[in-house]
C-alpha cells in the first residue's frame, strides 16, 4: 500500500503533465493518506452523483425489475396484479396476430428504414466534405428536420402532404404515377413512415462528417499515388476509417427506430390503421396498456421489445471486431 | 488527439504534427489548368445536386407556412405550395384557442414544461457528469457502464411503472411526471455528452486548483462550469426542444386540456376529423414549431457541434 502510495507521490508532477494527452485516467495528486483520501474522493463522487442515482434507481432500475414482474401478472391498475405466469408472452405469440403484424412492421421499419437513412446522411456527408465552402449552409439545412421530426407539427404536415390529392400524390399523377394517396393505403403508408424517418437523415449526416473530417487526407493521396479510384479509395480508406462512426450510428439508429411513437399515432390518429400497418410496437403497447389497462400484457410487450433491442446491440457489439477500426488510442 | 493508424499495404503512422492543421487548404486545387476546369464543372453540379436536395428536404416546411394562408375551402381542393385567396383566418381562429382553452395557456404550458426541463437537465446531468469524468470513487466503472445502458435502454420499458409510482403520488395532471425525471438525470445523452466534453478539458487548471486546496465542489463550480459552457449552451437547446416537442409523455400524464401543451393541444384540432378544420390545425402546427425553428437558426452551430462530438468520442 505505502509504495504505491510513494510512487505516485514521485511520479504526481510528471504524470500530471502527461494528461493533456492522455484524457481518460483520471490521476490521483497525492496529499496526506492515500486510503483516507480514497473514501473521501468516493463520498464526494456519491455525493454528486445523489440526483442521478435516485433517477437511476426510483425511475429506471426499480422500475424495470417491476415492469418485468408486471409482465408476468394481469394488471389494470384498479386491482392488485394477479400472477399469471408466462401467459402474457404465450399470448403474444400464439393468440394475438395483432401483435405479430405489430412486430413485423416494427422489424421491417427498423431493418430497412434506418440503412436508407444511414446511406442518404453518409452520401450526402460525402457531398458535403468534397468542398468545404458553402457546406455550412446545406449542413443547417438538412439537419433542420431531424430537430422536428419526431414532432407532433411534422406527423400532421406529413399525413396532408402524402394523402390522396396532397402535394406528393399530385406531383406523383403529373408524371404519371398513379397511386392515390398513401396515408390510407395499407401498402404505401409504411414505406410513407420510412420516408419520415429518411427525411430525418441530419443529425447522423452530421456526425459522419465530422467522421469524415478527421480520416487524414495523406490516406487518400496515398491510395491515388497507388492507382486507386474512387470506389476503391472509397472501399479501402473511407469505410475502414469511418467504421467506429458507421457503428455508432446504426447501433443508435436502429435502437431510435424501434421507439417511433408520434408519427404512428397522428397520422393514424391512435388506431394504428389502415390495416394496422402503423400499428408500430410502441403505439401497439400504448394502446394496450392505456387505452384497455392490460397494464400486464403491455408490460410483456416491452420486454420484448427490450430483449429484442438488446439482441441486436449484442449482436452489433459481436461484430465490431470484424468491422471496426478503431485508430489508435481512442480511449 | 494523436492518430495512429495503419490498414492494407499503405501503412501510414501519423503524428499530431502531419496531420493537416487546416483542411481548406488541401483542398485547393493545384493542379494544371485542365484539372481546374473539370474541378469548376464537378462544382456546379456540386452545387445543382445539394440545392435540389435542399428543396426536397425543405418543402415540407415551406409547404406548412403558405398552408396557413389557405382558407379552410382550399385544402382538398388545392393542396399545392400557394394558396390562391390567402387569408388570416387561421390565425385568428388558432389564438382563439379550443376547447375553451386559450391557445397562450398551451403555449406558456409549452413553455413551463420546456424551460423546467432545462434547469432539471443541467443541474442534474452537470453534477453527474463531472462526478463520472473526474472524481475517482469505487464502483465508478460500473455505474458509468450503468449509466451508458440507459442510453441503449427503450424507454417504454420503464413508462408503466413510472405511470404507477407517478399515480400513486397524486401527481397525475401536472407537470411533475415530466419534470421530475429531467431533475433525476435520467436522459443520459446529456450526462454522456457532458463527460465526454469534461474529459477534453485539461486538467492543469483543476490539479493546480486542487493543489491549493480546492475541493471537488469549488472545481466543479468555478473552473469545470464555466469550461464547459458551450456543452452547456448544447444540452439546454436540446433538452428545451425534446420537451417542447415531447408527445408521449403529456398524452399519458396530463388529462385536463387546461394542462395541455402544445403538441397535445394540436391533438385535439387534430382529431375532429369530421369537422376537419385543416387551416386551424395546420396553422397550430406552425405556431408549435416556430419556437423551435428561431432556436435552430440562433443555435444551430452549438446543436451541430453538440451532436458531432457526441458521436465521434466513443
Amino acid at each position: 500500500m505505502s509504495t504505491t502510495a510513494t510512487r505516485v507521490i514521485v511520479t504526481g508532477e510528471k504524470s500530471s503533465r502527461r494528461s493533456l494527452f492522455r484524457k481518460s485516467r483520471p490521476e490521483q495528486v497525492n496529499r496526506g493518506g492515500q486510503r483516507q483520501r480514497a473514501v473521501k474522493e468516493t463520498l464526494v463522487g456519491y455525493g454528486f452523483l445523489i440526483p442521478w442515482l435516485v433517477g437511476f434507481f426510483g425511475l429506471t432500475l426499480i422500475p424495470m425489475a417491476y415492469s418485468l414482474y408486471l409482465s408476468f401478472t394481469s394488471y389494470n391498475i384498479f386491482s392488485p396484479p394477479k400472477w399469471i405466469g408466462l401467459d402474457n408472452y404465450v399470448r403474444m405469440f400464439t393468440t394475438d396476430p395483432a401483435f405479430m403484424q405489430s412486430a413485423q412492421i416494427t422489424l421491417i421499419y427498423v431493418l430497412v428504414g434506418t440503412p436508407i437513412m444511414l446511406g442518404a446522411a453518409l452520401g450526402v456527408a460525402m457531398l458535403l466534405n468534397y468542398r468545404s465552402h458553402g457546406g455550412g449552409f446545406f449542413r443547417s439545412a438538412f439537419y433542420a428536420p431531424s430537430l422536428i421530426g419526431g414532432s407532433v407539427s411534422v406527423a400532421i404536415v406529413w399525413r396532408a402532404m402524402f394523402a390522396s390529392d396532397g402535394p406528393v400524390d399530385d406531383g406523383l399523377s403529373a408524371i404519371g404515377i398513379d397511386l392515390g394517396g398513401w396515408v390510407g393505403n395499407p401498402a404505401l403508408v409504411l414505406p410513407m413512415m420510412i420516408l419520415l424517418a429518411v427525411w430525418m437523415f441530419g443529425a447522423t449526416m452530421v456526425i459522419f462528417l465530422a467522421g469524415l473530417k478527421q480520416i487524414p487526407r495523406e490516406l487518400y493521396e496515398a491510395a491515388e499515388m497507388d492507382g486507386a479510384g474512387a470506389w476503391h479509395r472509397f472501399r479501402a480508406v473511407t469505410l475502414p476509417m469511418l467504421s467506429p462512426v458507421i457503428f455508432f450510428n446504426l447501433l443508435l439508429g436502429l435502437i431510435g427506430a424501434f421507439q417511433v411513437f408520434t408519427a404512428a399515432y397522428i397520422i393514424s390518429n391512435g388506431t394504428g390503421g389502415p390495416a394496422g400497418m402503423t400499428n408500430f410496437i410502441t403505439l401497439y403497447l400504448y394502446k394496450r396498456g392505456f387505452s384497455d389497462g392490460q397494464m400486464g400484457y403491455a408490460a410483456a410487450i416491452a420486454w420484448v421489445l427490450l430483449i429484442v433491442v438488446a439482441i441486436i446491440a449484442f449482436i452489433l457489439f459481436r461484430t465490431q471486431r470484424s468491422w471496426v477500426h478503431y485508430a489508435g488510442d481512442n480511449r | 488527439m494523436s492518430t495512429t493508424s495503419s490498414f492494407g499495404e499503405n501503412a501510414l503512422v501519423l503524428t499530431e504534427n502531419q496531420v493537416d492543421p487546416d483542411p481548406k487548404t488541401s483542398t485547393t486545387p493545384q493542379a494544371p489548368r485542365r484539372r481546374v476546369k473539370r474541378k469548376t464543372w464537378q462544382t456546379v453540379i456540386w452545387f445543382v445536386v445539394l440545392i435540389t436536395i435542399t428543396a426536397v428536404v425543405l418543402y415540407p416546411l415551406v409547404w406548412l407556412l403558405f398552408s396557413t394562408f389557405k382558407p379552410n375551402s382550399e385544402f382538398g381542393s388545392n393542396m399545392g405550395l400557394l394558396p390562391n385567396a390567402p387569408t388570416l383566418d387561421n390565425y385568428t381562429k388558432v389564438f382563439e384557442g379550443i376547447a375553451g382553452v386559450p391557445m397562450w395557456r398551451f403555449f406558456l404550458n409549452s413553455f413551463i414544461i420546456a424551460a423546467g426541463s432545462v434547469i432539471g437537465v443541467l443541474l442534474s446531468s452537470s453534477l453527474a457528469a463531472y462526478a463520472f469524468a473526474r472524481i475517482q470513487f469505487k464502483g465508478l466503472s460500473i455505474l458509468f457502464a450503468a449509466m451508458i445502458g440507459t442510453l441503449l435502454l427503450p424507454f417504454h420499458v420503464v413508462i408503466i411503472p413510472q405511470y404507477i409510482i407517478f399515480n400513486n403520488l397524486d401527481m397525475v395532471d401536472t407537470f411533475w411526471p415530466l419534470l421530475l425525471p429531467k431533475f433525476l438525470a435520467t436522459e443520459a445523452f446529456f450526462v454522456f455528452l457532458l463527460v465526454q466534453f469534461i474529459r477534453q478539458m485539461p486538467r492543469d487548471m483543476d490539479e493546480a486548483a486542487r493543489i491549493d486546496g480546492a475541493g471537488h465542489v469549488r472545481i466543479f463550480w468555478s473552473i469545470i462550469l464555466p469550461l464547459i459552457k458551450p456543452a452547456l449552451i448544447t444540452c439546454s437547446i436540446f433538452a428545451f426542444i425534446w420537451a417542447w416537442n415531447d408527445f408521449l409523455g403529456p398524452l399519458l400524464y396530463l388529462t385536463s386540456p387546461e394542462n395541455y401543451p402544445l403538441p397535445v393541444a394540436l391533438r385535439l384540432y387534430n382529431d375532429q376529423t369530421s369537422v376537419s378544420d385543416y387551416g386551424a390545425t395546420v396553422t397550430a402546427s406552425f405556431i408549435a414549431l416556430i419556437p423551435i425553428l428561431l432556436f435552430f437558426l440562433v443555435f444551430q452551430r452549438f446543436l451541430v457541434d453538440g451532436v458531432a462530438t457526441q458521436g465521434l468520442k466513443g
